[in-house]
C-alpha cells in the first residue's frame, strides 16, 4: 500500500516542475535569521536527573547505549 | 456561586475573568465546574491524552491566592486552559502523540507553557494530536481518536484536533495548538471555534517538539476574537532560546479590536475557491463576503497563481524538515526505546520500526528521498525556490490589500475513516491554509457560518507581523454576526 501511496504524493510534486525558477533565491527561513550570539557567561542549564531519568540506560552520570560495535 | 457547571464552562476566558474579578466565582470552583465537564464528555469526544487534576485544583488554589493579595497576573489568571501534548511540559508526560515516546517525562516547560503559568493560567492537561502533529483529521494519533462535537461520527480536524475539540466541547476555555499548514485554523473551522497562526517568529517555539521547523508556529484556540487576543499578548514575545524568535516591541492586540474595518481594502484571492469546494462552505463564504462589505471594507478579486504550487513546496519541506527532526529519536536518551537487542543499532531500527506510525514513517521516507543526493535539486531546492516566489507574490499582493479573506476548509468536519487510505485526498484538506505557513504570514479562522448543520469556517491572512490587523478585521466580522455564539449540543 505504502509503495502505491508514496508514487502518488511524487506526483503531486511534478506541478514543481512547470514553475521557472532561474535564477531564483531558495528561501530556508521566512524570517531574516542570523547567527544569533550571546555572552559566554555561566548560567543554570537543566537539571542532569531530570534528563537521564529519561534514558532507558545510565551510568556515573552519562546515558549508556548498547555496544556500536558488534 | 449563581451559575450552573455547564454554563459556567461555556463562557468565554474573559467573560469568565469578570467573575472572577468580581468576586462570583473563584478559580477551584471553575477548575472543578470544567473538571467535571471533561468527566461528562470525555467518553464521547476525547481531546485529552492527559488529565492532570492535582496540578489543576493546586494551580487554581495558587491563582485564587494571588487574586486575594491583589496580585493578578493577568487576562489568563485563574483561567482552564489546555495544551497540545507536543509542548513540554515539566513533570508531566509529553507524548507528541507518538508510541516512540510513551513514558518521557520532560525536564523543562515549553516558553510557551512557563508563560502561560507565569500568567495565573490553570493547565488542566494535555491535548490530542496526530502523531508528531503529522495529519488533518487527529485520527493518526497513537492514543485514539478525538471526535467533532458537533458530530462524533466526524473528525474534529487536524492536527490539533484535541485542543480544538476540546475548547467546541466546553472543557477548557482556551488551548494552545501549533501550526504547519493549517493544523491550528482547520480544526479550529472544522470545530466551529477560533483558531490563530500567528507570524512565524512571533511566538518561541523552544519546548515544542518539532516537526517542519522553518514552518511550525504556536497559536490559541478560544470561543472568541477577544480570547485569542489576549491570549496572544500572554505566549508572544522575544525569547533567546528560539533563534528565530523576532526581536521587536510587543505588540497591543487587544488594542488591535476597534471594531472598525471601513476602508479595509480585502483581497478574494480568486484560486482559494477550489473546484473541490462544498457547495454550502461556498454559500456561507459568499454571505462573509457581503457581510465584510456591509461592514464598509472594499472587496476585490485577486489571483495568486502559485496557490496550486503551494502544496506541492509544502509536501516536500514539511517532509524534509521532519525527517532531520525526527531522527533525534534514537531510543538512546528518551521514550520507548527497544533496548533488549545486540548492538545500538538494532535499538535504532527496533525503537523506530515499533514507535513511528504510518503517517509519520510515510513523511521521513518522502523527506530522506527529496534530500537525497540524486534529488535535492528536483525536489528540495526547487521548492525553496518555488517558496521564494510564493513570499514574492505575497508580498506583492500585500501592497494593494490589507488582509486577505478566503475559506479556511474546502469542506466542512468530514467522516472519521474516510480519508484514512488516500494521503493525497488528506493532504487537500489544508489547500488554504498551506500558502501562510510558506510565507510565514499571521491568519485567522473564525465561525463563518453553517453548512449541513456542521460549522464553516472563514480565514484571514495578513502580511508578515500584520497580526493585529487579522485580528481586527476577524472581531469585526465576529462582532457583526452571531456564529461564534453557536454551540455543538454535545
Amino acid at each position: 500500500m505504502m509503495r502505491g501511496q508514496l508514487s502518488s504524493i511524487l506526483k503531486v510534486f511534478e506541478s514543481l516542475q512547470q514553475v521557472d525558477t532561474e535564477g531564483v533565491e531558495p528561501t530556508g527561513h521566512t524570517t531574516e535569521v542570523r547567527t544569533v550570539l550571546r555572552e559566554d557567561v555561566a548560567a543554570e542549564s537543566l537539571q542532569r536527573d531530570g534528563i537521564l531519568k529519561n534514558a532507558p540506560e545510565s551510568e556515573a552520570g552519562y546515558v549508556k547505549v548498547r555496544p556500536i560495535l558488534g | 456561586m449563581g451559575n450552573n457547571g455547564s454554563e459556567l464552562t461555556g463562557l468565554t476566558a474573559h467573560e469568565a475573568q469578570e467573575l472572577l474579578t468580581s468576586g462570583k466565582v473563584s478559580s477551584v470552583e471553575l477548575t472543578e465546574a470544567v473538571l467535571a465537564r471533561v468527566d461528562e464528555v470525555e467518553p464521547r469526544i476525547h481531546s485529552y491524552i492527559t488529565v492532570t487534576r492535582e496540578n489543576a485544583l493546586a494551580a487554581a488554589t495558587s491563582a485564587d491566592e494571588a487574586r486575594s493579595t491583589g496580585n493578578v497576573e493577568g487576562p489568563l489568571s485563574g483561567i482552564p486552559v489546555m495544551v497540545k501534548d507536543n509542548l513540554s511540559t515539566e513533570g508531566v508526560p509529553t507524548t507528541a502523540g507518538s508510541k516512540i515516546l510513551l513514558g518521557y517525562t520532560p525536564p523543562y516547560d515549553a516558553h510557551v507553557v512557563s508563560q502561560l503559568r507565569s500568567g495565573g493560567a490553570v493547565i488542566i492537561g494535555k491535548g490530542n494530536l496526530d502523531e508528531f502533529a503529522m495529519g488533518s483529521s487527529t485520527e493518526h494519533s497513537a492514543f485514539g481518536e478525538t471526535h467533532n462535537p458537533w458530530d462524533t461520527d466526524r473528525v474534529p480536524g487536524g492536527s490539533s484536533g484535541g485542543p480544538a475539540a476540546g475548547v467546541a466541547a466546553s472543557e477548557c476555555f482556551i488551548s494552545l495548538g501549533s501550526d504547519t499548514g493549517g493544523s491550528i485554523r482547520q480544526p479550529a473551522a472544522l470545530c466551529g471555534i477560533v483558531g490563530m497562526k500567528p507570524t512565524y517568529g512571533l511566538v518561541s517555539r523552544y519546548g515544542l517538539i518539532a516537526f517542519g521547523s522553518s514552518l511550525d508556529q504556536i497559536g490559541p484556540f478560544s470561543r472568541d476574537v477577544r480570547d485569542t487576543a489576549d491570549t496572544l499578548s500572554v505566549i508572544s514575545g522575544h525569547d533567546r532560546r528560539d533563534s528565530t524568535s523576532i526581536n521587536s516591541p510587543g505588540q497591543d492586540f487587544s488594542g488591535a479590536l476597534t471594531g472598525d474595518i471601513s476602508g479595509m481594502r480585502l483581497g478574494v484571492p480568486r484560486e482559494y475557491l477550489v473546484d473541490g469546494m462544498e457547495p454550502g462552505v461556498k454559500a456561507a463564504f459568499e454571505k462573509s463576503l457581503e457581510t465584510l462589505e456591509g461592514l464598509g471594507a472594499t472587496l476585490e478579486e485577486v489571483s495568486l497563481p502559485l496557490t496550486d504550487q503551494a502544496l506541492a513546496v509544502y509536501y516536500i519541506i514539511a517532509p524534509s524538515e521532519a525527517s532531520a527532526n525526527l531522527a533525534r529519536f534514537d531510543g538512546f536518551k528518551y521514550g520507548n526505546a527497544v533496548n533488549d537487542v545486540p548492538t545500538a543499532w538494532d535499538v535504532m531500527d527496533q525503537t523506530r520500526e515499533q514507535g513511528f506510525g504510518p503517517e509519520v514513517k510515510r513523511r521521513i521516507l518522502i523527506g530522506a528521498y527529496a534530500l537525497s543526493a540524486g534529488y535535492y535539486d528536483a525536489y528540495y531546492k526547487k521548492a525553496q525556490q518555488v517558496r521564494t516566489l510564493i513570499i514574492r507574490e505575497f508580498a506583492e499582493t500585500f501592497e494593494k490589500f490589507d488582509a486577505l479573506v478566503t475559506p479556511t476548509s474546502p469542506t466542512v468536519a468530514f467522516k472519521a475513516g474516510d480519508r484514512m487510505d488516500d494521503p493525497v485526498s488528506m493532504y487537500q484538506s489544508d489547500v488554504c491554509t498551506i500558502p501562510v505557513n510558506i510565507a510565514g504570514l499571521p491568519a485567522i479562522s473564525v465561525p463563518g457560518g453553517m453548512s449541513e448543520d456542521l460549522p464553516v469556517g472563514l480565514q484571514f491572512i495578513g502580511p508578515q507581523l500584520g497580526d493585529g490587523t487579522v485580528l481586527r478585521v476577524a472581531h469585526a466580522y465576529e462582532q457583526a454576526t452571531e456564529w461564534h455564539r453557536l454551540k455543538p449540543g454535545i
